[in-house]
């Protein structure tokens, strides 16, 4: 830890010290050539150009013997590169000539009176070759048709090949391996059982037999009071035993809703909810998933459970569709 | 020895006089021109430690079992892609250096762009001619964007797959074409199938590097052709160019300006650990972590999608626009679109159709510098707001609580930031004084009394500071 803070402070000095070393010499020179060549500044050069051909060595040292330690390459090849680089600014700023050079610019960059003229009867010849090199031509516009009829059909088919990377959208981003009777399982292949869970606790189960990385596959089951449960009327038997289970991903950007907000004195907080990290869309569990705060728009979809010889089971098919919104989502389908 | 290399090259591609005319190029000096070259640098040092990175790393998304040596991981499911960096990391020789290097000058490289974004800004350096070369570099600037993102998404660690549902849902929710858009990126549905990988891979390392490289080559021919511009002074005019020459000065300076930037990033790379996916572990769609951020120059986005009100627009059941629009795709667009527009913008509102050589001082424009500083403070708040999680997080402050100031923040500190900057540029050119400096000059005149006393700047009476004689 010293020995990093040490080389952490050298690093920075010496980082200083290039900066310094670089800024200097920025003052306006009067003197149009000047030799500084100083002995003792080629001296200076050459050491720091020796310096970073035995740090250059000691880099492949730390890479044959130490195996890989980050830090230490890392320092020796910082160290050459530092060196090389403060000779070169040491030997711009001490030992080559200083010089100060003006150089005019080309005339199309600078406004001046008659120039504009000039440029202009230069733009006009340029033109006047194009429309010299068209003068066979006589039916203009068709054959201007014409190209214009080629270019668009060429670059169609060149762009049809695109649509192959991508399969037709279709029901694909509506696609659900929930339907009714689909076992709930653990990421470890077990059935999620109803006495597990306690009230409070939060687990994260997957539809039996699909696969995981599925985006609809996944699922947060919760438990909350049965009393305290506030569902409309239509969801009133989906939750059994205070049991409740959502899609894991967000309707706002997809990220996976990881976060469960559990009051511990209800009367005094808001009551449990899904968050999502990553822009803290919030959803309210007892009112089945709908949004209390953040980006998000739609409720979390929400899967009907019920309970079959203690696991539990999809009671029907999620309540929305899974995933960020698009095009061809309709509200509350 | 030298005058046959020349030769050589004389003979068979007629250099001579491009060569000696080229090494007399003249660079005007100031410390501000020095960020484009850092810029240029990061490229070289991204390109050199890429290319080392892709002969260790497997893009692929097929899962395996790691069995690599980083215990805590042994035995997890995790794609090639991410076991394959994690091997990079810990089997490979200086691979983990090489890495963070790589990651580090990312991260210069774009700060480096938009350091040199706001000097050609604020100096009005992007005026006629050089207004095409503007739209060059801006257009790197989106490009280096996109090409970070894509690179910090390949590893496929928990955070960038964070990342990636993100920039999928934001591809989803271009109007009209973003179920379209999205699963043709993707090749399917979130996460995607094997294919995306490849796409992601050969963006990353192939075709967004040649773009921006091939920009740069023109970014540069397009800085030689009208030669570099440069703030005014004695001798200097419209007319011509008064520096260092190329050779040797400059270039001896200039190669070691990129000496040093790889010393300092190497030094990071060495020292500093960043991004260490091992902690992160590896991604799946149903797992999450709370207090996660991107790379810094994606900050700026995250901030939006967390500002803009939960808000879809919905005609008849149909999302036509759904809300990750509004700060995925709609805030870039604008403050890019404001850029790219602007020199066309200022032309318009001055009449202003001559060239310019010479650049301003940000307080010889006070429009322009309000307008910028009122952009750049919007940007940088709105960035400032992508961080909110993590103050929750970390210092407990209420994320509602900041969400509502950062709403409020991101209208009154851009109005702030034109008045404050106009006002600034408008006393400064008042009394020319230098903002480091104060003022070097008093007037002082002699009074009837025969004392001495010191004049305002407005040539007033200020403090008297009469000579007791």
């Amino acid at each position: 830890m010293r020995l990093l803070l040490t080389t952490l402070r050298w690093a920075w000095r010496f980082a200083l010290a290039a900066v310094v070393l670089l800024f200097s010499r920025r003052g306006e020179r009067k003197v149009v050539r000047e030799l500084p060549a100083s002995p003792r500044a080629e001296g200076a050069v050459a050491a720091l150009l020796f310096g970073a051909g035995l740090a250059g060595f000691a880099f492949v040292l730390v890479y044959a013997f130490d195996g890989a330690d980050t830090q230490l390459l890392g320092v020796a090849i910082a160290l050459a590169l530092g060196l090389i680089g403060a000779a070169l600014i040491l030997a711009a700023g001490r030992v080559l000539p200083q010089e100060q050079a003006e150089e005019e610019r080309p005339r199309f960059a600078v406004p001046a009176e008659g120039e504009e003229r000039r440029r202009d009867e230069e733009v006009e010849r340029a033109g006047l070759a194009v429309r010299e090199g068209l003068d066979g031509v006589t039916r203009r516009r068709l054959l201007g048709s014409a190209g214009a009829a080629a270019g668009l059909g060429l670059g169609a088919a060149a762009l049809t090949p695109l649509a192959s990377l991508g399969p037709h959208v279709g029901k694909l981003l509506e696609e659900s391996p929930w339907r009714e009777g689909t076992a709930l399982v653990e990421e470890n292949g077990l059935p999620v059982r109803a006495g597990e869970l306690e009230v409070g606790s939060f687990l994260t189960a997957f539809a039996a037999g699909a696969d995981k990385r599925d985006l609809a596959a996944a699922v947060v089951v919760v438990r909350v009071e049965e009393s305290a449960l506030e569902l409309p009327p239509e969801r009133r038997d989906w939750a059994p035993q205070g049991l409740l289970a959502f899609s894991k991903i967000c309707t706002h950007a997809q990220c996976a809703v990881s976060l469960f907000r559990y009051p511990l004195y209800p009367e005094r907080s808001p009551g449990p909810a899904l968050v999502c990290p990553c822009h803290y869309s919030t959803f309210d569990v007892l009112s089945g998933g709908n949004r209390v705060f953040g980006p998000a728009v739609r409720p979390l979809p929400q899967l009907p459970l019920r309970i079959e010889a203690g696991r539990l089971v999809a009671a029907g098919e999620l309540s929305g569709p899974v995933g960020a919104s698009w095009g061809g989502v309709r509200e509350g389908s | 020895m030298i005058r046959r290399g020349v030769r050589f090259l004389d003979q068979r591609a007629g250099a001579g006089s491009a060569l000696g005319k080229a090494l007399r190029y003249v660079f005007p000096d100031h410390w501000t021109f020095l960020f484009g070259e850092i810029a240029l640098y990061s490229f070289l040092i991204l390109v050199a430690t890429g290319i080392y990175l892709t002969l260790f790393f497997e893009p692929s998304s097929s899962q395996i079992v790691y069995h690599g040596s980083y215990a805590p991981l042994q035995g997890q499911e995790m794609s090639k892609a991410y076991a394959s960096a994690l091997n990079l990391s810990f089997e490979v020789r200086a691979g983990l250096l090489i890495r963070q290097v790589h990651h580090w000058t990312a991260l210069v490289f774009l700060a480096a762009i938009v350091l040199h974004l706001m000097r050609i800004f604020f100096t009005g350096a992007y005026r006629k001619p050089r207004d095409l070369n503007y739209y060059v570099g801006l257009t790197m600037l989106v490009l280096a964007v996109v090409e970070g993102y894509a690179g910090y998404s390949l590893l496929d660690d928990l955070l960038s797959g964070m990342g990636l549902a993100i920039g999928n849902a934001v591809a989803l929710s271009v109007p009209g074409i973003g179920g379209q858009l999205g699963t043709l990126i993707w090749g399917g549905r979130f996460p995607g199938t094997g294919a995306f990988f490849s796409r992601l891979y050969i963006a990353h390392v192939l075709i967004f590097p040649v773009l921006i490289g091939s920009l740069m080559a023109l970014h540069l021919a397009l800085i030689a052709i009208p030669k570099h511009t440069q703030f005014r002074g004695r001798g200097r005019s419209e007319a011509n160019v008064i520096g260092t020459p190329l050779w040797p000065g400059y270039a001896l300076r200039s190669l070691g300006l990129f000496f040093c930037t790889a010393a300092v990033l190497f030094t990071l790379g060495g020292l500093a650990q960043i991004n260490p996916i091992w902690q992160w572990g590896p991604y799946a769609p149903y797992l999450g972590t709370n207090g996660a951020q991107p790379d810094w120059y994606l900050g700026w986005l995250i901030g939006a999608l967390r500002l803009v009100p939960h808000f879809d627009v919905v005609i008849s059941g149909y999302t036509l626009i759904p809300g990750p629009f509004w700060g995925g795709v709609l805030f870039p667009a604008v403050v890019f679109g404001f850029l790219y527009a602007w020199p066309a913008i200022e032309r318009r509102l001055e009449g202003d159709r001559v060239q310019h050589n010479l650049l301003d001082r940000p307080r010889d424009n006070p429009r322009r510098t309000a307008i910028g500083a009122a952009l750049f403070a919007w940007v940088t708040t709105i960035f400032f707001a992508g961080a909110a999680d993590r103050a929750f997080v970390q210092l407990g402050v209420p994320y509602e609580g900041q969400l509502w100031g950062y709403r409020a923040a991101s209208i009154l500190v851009p109005i702030a930031a034109y008045f404050l900057a106009r006002r600034v540029c408008e006393r400064l050119r008042e009394g020319e004084e230098h903002p480091g400096r104060g003022s070097d000059a008093r007037t002082v005149a002699r009074n009837r009394e025969g004392g001495f006393e010191e004049l305002g700047p407005a040539g007033a009476p200020g403090v008297a500071d009469a000579d007791p004689g």
